[in-house]
């Protein structure tokens, strides 16, 4: 069993991260929160200029989480959690595009 | 002798690769709940303008709170990976003594969500006021549901842990919970991205 255990351990050294690995990630997220924030609170850009900026600051945010919390990149050969996560967001930006393509113009005709 | 060895090996092996198989299973519902809130995120994006003549989103969200919750929920999310890092330590009170933080920062954004739903409620602005509040109530409230039953299943497993240690199935256990548990922070970043910065810009 300690055996075992320490096999484990050397495994985990380098597929569940690190502390330094958390912390990057966790500074990295604190900082994708607050460039927003600032940017809206103050009014730094324009309509179009802060709503891309802070869509953009939301998907880096989310590839930090995948890749230095969730760990995206270990686990076996075939990825199927990536393959399903790239179905998902396919079906996700769909829904979302989609709805708001169609409602818009919608509003546009009426 | 050296048949029943190889056989036991093979066992223990099938029994890993099972429980990996779940932390994929687990992973396929989370990609099935971010479909949910892709169509609540839809909805809101669509209906958000829609506040028949009541105050819109400008008027009633009050920044200082949600950005407390914003950063409350960041920082779990990091306290519930230092509880994986110590699992793979075999610190078992480490571990038990993080996801314990991180079920006090959750029930600390849970308590702060359900005191801005009261007072939005209290100043008549309910679900069934107009289209923009039913799918603004419905998307974060699913958020906060989604929190809340973190909150149970993180409770459980913290007894579950004192009890029997870190196992092959507690060990996935905790995987699982804390790939959950980062999944509802990403949420909460659009949600926070989507419904209150743009809201209030």
């Amino acid at each position: 069993m300690s055996q075992h255990n320490t096999g484990h351990e050397h495994a985990s050294g380098e597929s569940h991260g690190s502390l330094k690995s958390y912390v990057i990630g966790f500074i990295f997220s604190i900082v994708l929160t607050i460039i927003p924030l600032v940017i809206v609170m103050n009014g730094l850009l324009n309509k179009t200029q802060t709503v891309i900026t802070i869509m953009i600051m939301a998907v880096l945010q989310l590839i930090v989480q995948l890749f230095f919390f969730m760990h995206i990149r270990e686990g076996e050969k075939p990825r199927w959690n990536v393959m399903t996560l790239i179905v998902g967001i396919i079906i996700v930006l769909t829904i979302v595009g989609g709805s708001i393509w169609i409602m818009s113009f919608n509003s546009t005709v009426q | 002798m050296a048949h029943a060895t190889a056989e036991h090996s093979h066992a223990h092996e099938a029994h890993e690769s099972h429980e990996s198989l779940k932390v994929l299973g687990f992973w396929i519902f989370i990609v099935t709940d971010i479909l949910i809130f892709g169509t609540l995120f839809a909805c809101y994006a669509v209906l958000h303008t829609h506040t028949n003549g009541g105050p819109g989103a400008k008027e009633l969200f009050e920044m200082p709170g949600v950005i407390a919750e914003t950063f409350i929920l960041l920082t779990s999310s990091f306290t519930s990976g230092l509880a994986v890092l110590a699992m793979h330590k075999g610190k078992v009170k480490q571990l038990i003594a993080w996801l314990a933080v991180t079920a006090v920062l959750g029930a600390a954004f849970i308590g702060m969500e359900l005191t801005e739903f009261v007072k939005l409620v209290e100043e008549g602005h309910k679900i069934s006021s107009n289209a923009f509040l039913s799918a603004f109530y419905t998307l974060v409230g699913t958020h906060g549901l989604h929190v809340s039953i973190g909150l149970v299943w993180m409770i459980g497993l913290m007894i579950q842990l004192s009890r029997r240690g870190v196992t092959e199935v507690t060990t996935r256990k905790v995987t699982n919970l804390s790939l959950y548990w980062h999944f509802l922070d990403v949420i909460w970043i659009f949600v926070f991205t989507v419904v209150y910065l743009m809201g209030v810009m």
